[in-house]
């Protein structure tokens, strides 16, 4: 490891702030082309490599079988895909650059010390368009990070760089404070893949209102915006919608920072959702959870307190992921709104008047089985079967942000544009810029996928730009 | 576990720190169940998969089935200072270490030889006092090679009990576990299917053959695969020879000592070879492993019952080349004074980890053969 003073005394070919996905991609590229490089990650090591410690899988277009995915997977479809959960809010030359470079970045993670496996158990869904890391997102970091470091790549952990500082449309230096030592490291080119803003409560605060207080942030906790800002105040064009953020609804109990993964709920389709007034406010059995699983951190964070509780009974118990918390159970239904705290009898008259306007017919908890309610607002169109065998089970639930979108506006090589063209030797990658693609929505693997392929084309582009044939970078 | 079984009762919050042994290794099942990243690795996560919640008997099957290569370890998400804390490779290893305690027969001896080195050691000392004792006092009359220090039958008749109580032991200990774990009758193909895991330590090649992330912290290797192999194939090839060995002398009227073209010669001496490079590897190994994510308790166990492997290795391959010098007497001793001590400290030492292990994995077999 190097002081923060050594770091400062070199001038560095390229600076890349954050540790992420995105960032080591940059790194990587840019080193092997020769470039000296040092990598600012601002948490602590344990911590490293952002969101993408918390991923598990990369989507990724491909004409043929191409190592763990199965038969082909078009630019059409995926564009198709990504348009649906976007609802267009999206850079279609951007969106579709992105997607044809994909299938040649699946090679590359492999040949930089990723592997893949086929698709996890419950996802086989996946299994043609997604490729998963084996032992998750943190696995690959670390395949990353003993890359950077074979190729002599420096890194600086618990390097918060607190200012860009430019010259005009010219980077030259960041100011970062290092192991409790603030130094100025200067380098020839910059790479800024330091995510989100979703760390920052109080900035959340600003853009969602005081509702955004009582979010859990299932991402990152590192992840402060500090940076972002610190461009967008120089000027650096913006993409993205500071509302908009990868937010689903999550066990209430989550840590504050930093869940992952482990904790999704999967219950809602098979469940009665009320909010802390006891009333239902959204069809649970819209379609099938993995669809549907994005939209609920946004109808929670509507609710009340922005707390919701997904109820089901003895016969629902097994149908569903395993949770990371063990469900409050009860064997009435008052009982079970006693120990969730859903006063008063609402919640038992919202149970009786759904168990009333169940249907009969087949249940079938893998297909939408169109078991629906009938003469209840709102209604539940599938799944739809009467909480009526003790015990009763209830989970608390509360949204969850991964990551937000407001970025950097960069062009097809991943260069950030101020206000009058392009910066000189800036880039961009990963979720600082992600916005421009995925204006709203998720795609489930896509922000690995964006992450990798503007990493590269960054580290490319600076490598590039270093050898003085910038034109050729693009 | 059938579905109308499921008992939400045994699920613990991931915050309920402090649950003791296998109530710790059960909360960190928990959360690997909820995220499932690591299923590529080993055998341990599939089979975490096919279950909700988990009895005592399901953990300690979990934790029997680990290998502790560490590849999960090093690639969660949730370790510390994650207000999770996991530890999986530590939290097994301390579940089966107590169950192997709690499995002993008899129970006195159960936990230590497993944790003390000290002890392991005493018990040599002991040992090769006994056999110079033996060497020097009840020297026979007659005899060739190392008979001429102490007679094949004074041999049996300290090595047949040493042998045969503790295979008794360990036999006692494995039905506790079956009982423990709800084992069903084992079948040949539940058999041959966990003799082939454990023959190619399949669960120690990190599911894609690049191995663990044992001495090398995150960075893989089949370093330790590669000892462990040694070890145990050197250690079943000098059995085979001592077998071999009691074969010639009983049914064929073959008495030692050996030619070097002999069944006994020939297996036993690549047998010790294997056993004494694999296990001065492991050894090596053990120290540059972090230890945090193991039973840190029992490595003073662990180290001397490798150490121990490697001196009864060494010393059968000395007493070999020894043969016909006045070496003889004295290594003859220290040979069998150690190989006294491994076998009796069998079922209460390491030694008894191969058993457990095969026993796991024949669950394991059973299980995905029934689903």
């Amino acid at each position: 490891m190097s002081t923060p003073r050594e770091l400062a005394a070199t001038h560095w070919d390229l600076v890349v702030v954050g540790g992420g996905n995105a960032a080591l991609c940059a790194a990587i590229e840019a080193a092997e082309q020769g470039a000296s490089v040092v990598i600012l990650e601002g948490a602590p090591e344990p911590y490293r490599g952002g969101n993408s410690r918390h991923t598990r899988n990369f989507r990724c277009m491909h004409h043929a079988p191409l190592s763990v995915l199965t038969d082909a997977y078009e630019e059409d479809e995926y564009y198709d895909d990504l348009l649906r959960v976007t609802k267009g809010e999206t850079d279609e030359h951007l969106a579709r650059m992105t997607i044809r470079a994909s299938e040649e970045c699946l090679p590359w993670m492999e040949a930089h010390g990723v592997r893949f496996q086929p698709s996890l158990s419950g996802t086989l869904s996946l299994s043609r368009t997604n490729a998963f890391f084996l032992g998750g997102g943190k696995a690959l970091v670390n395949a990353y990070y003993n890359t950077a470091e074979d190729l002599g790549i420096r890194v600086a952990y618990e390097a918060q760089v607190t200012h860009v500082a430019m010259n005009g449309t010219r980077f030259e230096a960041v100011e970062a404070d290092i192991g409790g030592e603030h130094v100025t490291i200067a380098g020839r080119a910059v790479v800024l893949a330091s995510g989100g803003f979703q760390g920052d409560i109080e900035w959340l605060a600003r853009a969602w209102g005081p509702a955004a207080r009582n979010f859990l942030i299932r991402g990152t906790p590192y992840n402060k915006g500090v940076v972002l800002k610190d461009m967008l105040d120089q000027g650096a064009e913006s993409v993205g919608d500071p509302t908009q953020c990868h937010a689903v609804a999550i066990d209430g109990r989550a840590p504050k920072f930093d869940g992952g993964i482990a904790t999704r709920l999967d219950c809602v389709p098979f469940s009665v959702v009320v909010n802390n007034m006891g009333e239902r406010f959204y069809d649970e059995g819209e379609d099938v959870w993995p669809k549907r699983y994005a939209i609920w951190g946004r109808l929670v964070a509507a609710q009340p307190e922005q707390v919701a509780y997904s109820v089901i009974d003895a016969k629902s118990i097994d149908l569903f992921m395993p949770s990371l918390y063990p469900p409050e159970t009860a064997d009435t239904i008052e009982g079970l709104g006693q120990k969730l705290g859903i006063p008063g009898t609402v919640f038992r008259n919202t149970v009786e008047a759904f168990n009333a306007a169940c249907q009969p017919g087949t249940f079938s908890h893998n297909a939408l089985d169109g078991l629906s309610t009938s003469g209840i607002a709102p209604e539940k169109t599938n799944w739809a079967r009467p909480l009526d065998t003790p015990p009763f089970y209830g989970y608390s639930l509360r949204p969850g942000v991964t990551f937000t979108y407001l970025g950097l506006k960069v062009d097809d090589g991943a260069r950030v544009s101020g206000t009058t063209g392009l910066f000189d030797n800036v880039w961009c990658a990963g979720e600082m810029m992600a916005g421009s693609i995925l204006g709203q929505g998720y795609l489930a693997g896509f922000g690995m996928t964006i992450g990798t392929v503007f990493g590269r084309k960054a580290g490319q582009g600076v490598a590039a730009y270093l050898n003085g044939n910038h034109n050729n970078a693009r | 576990m059938p579905a109308e079984a499921m008992d939400v009762a045994l699920q613990t919050s991931p915050h309920d720190l402090g649950l003791g042994t296998t109530g710790e290794a059960r909360r960190q099942i928990e959360v690997c169940n909820a995220c499932r990243y690591c299923e590529g690795f080993c055998a341990v996560f599939p089979a975490i998969t096919q279950q909700k919640v988990f009895t005592d008997g399901d953990v300690t099957q979990l934790a029997n089935l680990c290998h502790n290569c560490r590849g999960c370890f090093y690639s969660c998400q949730y370790t510390a200072p994650h207000e999770f804390a996991l530890n999986l490779p530590k939290a097994l290893a301390e579940e089966r270490a107590e169950s192997w305690e709690r499995f002993a027969w008899p129970g006195v001896f159960g936990g230590l030889f497993q944790r003390h080195g000290v002890a392991v050691a005493a018990a040599l000392i002991a040992a090769l006092a006994a056999m110079f004792a033996v060497v020097s006092a009840a020297r026979p009359a007659g005899g060739d090679g190392f008979y001429a220090y102490l007679s094949h039958a004074g041999m049996v008749a300290i090595f047949a009990p040493a042998f045969l109580l503790p295979v008794l032991a360990i036999a006692i200990g494995l039905r506790r576990y079956w009982a423990h774990v709800g084992g069903a009758p084992v079948t040949w193909r539940a058999l041959v299917d966990a003799f082939g895991s454990a023959g190619r330590m399949k669960n120690l090649a990190g599911g894609q053959g690049q191995g663990c992330n044992f001495e090398k912290g995150d960075r893989y290797s089949n370093a330790r695969r590669h000892c462990h192999q040694s070890v145990m194939y050197g250690f079943l090839l000098c059995f085979a020879s001592t077998s071999s060995a009691t074969l010639l002398h009983y049914v064929f009227g073959l008495e030692a000592p050996y030619d070097f073209i002999s069944l006994p010669k020939l297996l036993g001496v690549p047998g010790g070879l294997l056993l004494v490079a694999g296990g001065i590897g492991l050894a090596v190994l053990k120290t540059r492993a972090d230890p945090a994510l193991s039973a840190a308790r029992l490595w003073g166990g662990e180290m001397a019952f490798v150490l121990l492997l490697v001196a009864t290795g060494l010393t059968g391959l000395l007493l070999y080349a020894a043969t016909g010098t006045a070496a003889v007497p004295a290594l003859l001793a220290v040979h069998l004074g150690a190989v006294l001590t491994l076998f009796l400290l069998a079922p209460y030492s390491k030694m008894v980890h191969g058993f457990y292990r095969l026993a796991a994995l024949t669950r394991d077999a059973q299980l995905r053969q029934t689903r």
